[in-house]
């Protein structure tokens, strides 16, 4: 008989073949992720790159220039084969056509930003060193090779001068504080002036609408009603004339410049917001100014219909509202798990209402937003406006939109989340952990409350970080709860009450909403569309971190038994 | 609604001996009476009308092969049963004279007196010092003069205060599986607690821990009532005073442990102490 060896044996073991498959799903979808998050931030970023501007002398007798000038210019921002292939004149196809996209920017004089250029059309291509790209109040960027500098008191500086560079500097952030100046007191200190009038207005009509005999306190105090008013609008006189002077000044110098197509032009510099000569840079300087656009980006306002300025107020909005969300989703998914895991007799009906959670999690969401819109603005909003805003009516406070209705749409959307998180973290405290706590005399709250809820803390963190992704990736529900394309000011500020919980906001999946498909222009909001779906992400991804921090450290501190 | 707490300072005389064999240790009286008890996990019937008293401060031990019903009779003894959807029981049990099953009787109040160790040590994720004060905390007493206090006696009690005085705050699962049992029994020491069960306690240690707990045992005697469950015959035969041999939910032969042990009455108690059967 052989000896069997049983160390080598040649059957292999059932179901190995398996393993490649599940590793190759995962590999697929490892690929996916890091393809799509590659995607968005090389184009979300690549935006703020300084890109250098060329200039394209046409071939003689081309009609594909601007204004009919034999030079244009512009940044490159795609160079693409055409798709449809030009026929010689004997019919027969010709090579394939090379054809460029280019930023010309100067959209006040061309009327639009970007245009393409065939290959064919192009004699000679230079890089002039002199060119400059201004960013601007209005119509976007412009393209431009100075000429000169006409100072407010009569005197002109060419920009073959060596200050010119240092003048320029000076004028432009000359004008970034005027502009902060000029903001400052048409915002606040105006605004305090008319949330003051709004006050007495409103005070004035509860007075008279009380009707009857006015009792001479009430009549005491309309006619100090009338003097502060006096006071108020002297107040507001003397601040919009300081405000006019300050934008007269914005305007009292000019930049004298030609664009790439050879056209003249003036421009206030106190229209300019900053610039740079982008033929000028090394690789270090690109790297500042796009630090420094980058950062603009973060923290500044939206201009020009969104396709311009920054998005802080998108970023702040979703990241208040996300907040809120999650402090209205915790305690409600908390306590309905708790009693739907520990106190609830368990039996046809708690598995009823188990499955109607798990259910609700899989509604569209902009089912909650129409619930949203119905409950909470009109029903709840409208009563809260009739009781203690009543006066203010029929403009409405409480009873339309706001960032308050929207995190309440979304908690209640991602409820079940948390819920069906939090089931699954209580029933993983075991059963000789609980019976520990009630053999040392705790009564069952007492167990819940110091023993199974502080060991299940980490799945219930796992399940508000799963809720907070949900809640703050949904723009449907919001557009009819509250979201703006502008709002004028953010949810929470200097002004008592600081949280203005009534307040209309910004989102960040609204803005690229926005961005992608309500633009005026939409070549130049794609490039807004990819940055801001990449901090949309970069939010999510921290608000996510901040929680798995939190959970890290409770699970170093609960952590389970090892032997 | 008022609730009858248990007369527990001044625990009587007894009314009633034990029936106990000549030539046993010094009697002292029946702190807990079971009396004709039968229970049920639902229609399974899984005590059979037992009867035995259990005599104040002394060791009891419940002995008998797997799933005869020994856990069962402790963990009805703080109604850690009542947990169980579908149980019922006939008959009563009485500690220091007073049904347990008294609808007056706080099933809180009556675990605050009955300490009980887990066959599976199950330390709470808490610090060592949390766990050990857990029964004064539940009780609303978060002196820090008294917490202190406790946890210094009770670790001591139970043999674990050198090991751990250094590290009180840290987590417990930080401890050896020794140490957590202990720190279990610590526990369930802490608010002196007139009453203890340990539902084999030892099963997941090594000798030397559970020489350390059998001293431990032999040290609370003094001042407990001591009920424990166990597998190991030899450590029935070194801790316990009494012993109670079931079998298929039925009290076979319960006396003085030396006679279960050297001079059993019934031929199953024999076969089982014996070794050759269970
Ligand atoms: N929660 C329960 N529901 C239903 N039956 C149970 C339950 N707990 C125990 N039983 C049954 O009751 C009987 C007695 O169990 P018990 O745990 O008291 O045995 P035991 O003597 O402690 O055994 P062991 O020595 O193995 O711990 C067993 O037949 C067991 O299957
Ligand atoms: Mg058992």
């Amino acid at each position: 008989m052989p000896k069997r060896d049983f160390l080598s044996s040649d059957v292999k073991p059932a179901g190995e073949s398996w393993v490649w498959v599940t590793s190759m799903g995962l590999g697929v979808g490892l690929t996916m992720i890091v393809f799509l998050l590659g995607m968005i931030l090389w184009n979300g970023l690549e935006v703020f790159w300084p890109k250098p501007v060329v200039q394209l002398e046409l071939r003689p007798g081309s009609t594909a220039g601007l204004n009919n000038a034999p030079v244009f210019g512009g940044e490159i921002v795609k160079s693409q084969v055409k798709a449809v292939q030009a026929l010689a004149a004997d019919g027969s196809p010709l090579p394939p056509q090379r054809e460029y996209q280019l930023f010309v920017g100067n959209k006040d004089v061309y009327g639009f930003g970007y245009k393409f250029i065939d290959e064919a059309e192009i004699a000679a291509r230079s890089r002039p060193a002199d060119v400059i790209v201004a960013e601007r109040l209005e119509y976007g960027n412009a393209i431009f090779r100075p000429r000169e500098l006409r100072l407010a008191d009569g005197s002109v500086l060419p920009a073959s001068a060596p200050a010119f560079d240092d003048v320029l500097a000076g004028l432009v952030r000359q004008g970034n504080e005027r502009r902060a100046a000029i903001r400052r007191i048409e915002r606040d200190q105006i605004g305090g002036i008319n949330r003051q009038l709004e006050k007495i207005r409103l005070e004035r009509r509860a007075i008279e609408g009380r009707g009857g005999e006015m009792s001479p306190a009430d009549q005491r105090r309309l006619a100090d009603f009338e003097t502060t008013v006096k006071e108020l609008q002297a107040g507001y006189e003397q601040l919009a004339a300081r405000a006019r002077e300050l934008r007269q000044l914005q305007s009292v110098n000019r930049i004298v410049y030609a664009t790439m197509d050879g056209a003249e032009r003036t421009l206030p510099t106190g229209d300019l917001i900053d610039y740079y000569r982008p033929n000028q840079l090394t690789i270090l300087s690109k790297a500042a100014i796009f630090a420094h656009r980058f950062w603009k980006f973060l923290s500044d306002e939206p201009r020009e219909a969104n396709t311009e300025g920054g998005i802080f107020p998108a970023i702040f909005g979703t990241f208040v509202m996300t907040l809120l969300m999650s402090v209205a989703v915790t305690p409600f998914g908390v306590l309905a798990a708790i009693y739907l895991r520990e106190y609830a007799k368990q039996g046809p009906f708690v598995r009823a209402v188990r499955i109607a959670v798990n259910n609700l999690a899989g509604v569209p969401s902009i089912v909650f937003g129409v619930f949203g819109l119905g409950f909470f603005v009109y029903v709840v909003g409208g009563t809260i406006d009739q009781l203690f805003y009543s006066l203010s009516l029929p403009t409405p406070t409480f009873g339309t939109g706001g960032v308050l209705w929207a995190s309440l749409t979304l908690a209640l959307m991602t409820v079940p989340v948390v819920i069906v998180a939090t089931e699954e973290s209580l029933s993983a405290v075991s059963r000789g952990t609980r019976e520990g706590s009630l053999a040392c005399g705790a009564s069952k709250w007492q167990t819940i409350q110091r023993i199974v809820l502080p060991a299940s803390l980490p799945g219930i963190l796992t399940g508000l970080i799963l809720a907070m992704a949900r809640g703050a990736g949904e723009v449907a529900p919001l557009m009819l709860v509250g979201v703006v394309k502008l709002a004028p000011t953010l949810p929470l500020d200097s002004i008592y009450p600081f949280f203005h919980l009534e307040r209309k906001f910004m989102h960040l999946g609204f803005h690229i909403y926005d961005l992608g498909f309500q633009s005026p222009d939409s070549e130049a909001a794609k490039p807004m569309v990819f940055a801001t779906t990449f901090l949309l992400i970069l939010l999510v991804v921290c608000l996510n971190l901040g929680a798995i921090l939190i959970r890290n450290h409770l699970r170093k501190k609960y952590k389970t038994s090892t032997f | 609604m008022s609730t009858a707490t248990l007369p527990s300072t001044s625990r009587p005389t007894m009314t009633q001996t034990t029936t106990a064999s000549a030539g046993a240790p010094a009697l002292n009286p029946a702190y807990i009476q079971i009396k004709d008890f039968s229970f049920y996990y639902g229609a399974a019937k899984v005590l059979h009308g037992l009867s035995l008293d259990i005599p104040e401060q002394q060791v009891t031990a419940f002995i008998g092969p797997s799933g005869c019903g020994k856990s069962t009779l402790l963990r009805n003894l703080n109604r850690m049963n009542d947990l169980v959807d579908g149980i019922r029981h006939e008959g009563d049990i009485l500690v220091n004279g007073h049904s347990i099953y008294d609808p007056l009787i706080e099933v809180i109040a009556l675990r605050k007196r009955i300490g009980m160790v887990f066959q599976k040590s199950n330390p709470f994720p808490k610090s060592i010092y949390e766990n050990v004060v857990y029964s004064l905390r539940v009780a609303g007493r978060n002196g820090k003069a008294e917490l202190d206090e406790v946890v210094e006696r009770s670790l001591k009690g139970a043999a674990l205060w050198d090991e751990v005085k250094d590290r009180l705050h840290e987590s417990a699962f930080g401890l050896s599986g020794g140490q957590m049992q202990r720190l279990c029994i610590a526990r369930a020491i802490a608010n002196r607690p007139e009453i203890l069960l340990m539902d084999e306690p030892c099963s997941a240690l090594d000798p030397i821990a559970t020489a350390k707990v059998e001293e431990l045992i032999h040290e609370l005697k003094k001042e407990f009532t001591i009920v424990i469950v166990t597998h190991n015959m030899q450590q029935a035969a070194r801790v316990s005073d009494r012993t109670a041999f079931f079998y298929l939910g039925k009290l076979i032969e319960y006396d003085v442990t030396t006679n279960i042990f050297q001079n059993p009455a019934n031929a199953q108690t024999e076969a089982y102490v014996s070794g050759r059967f269970g």
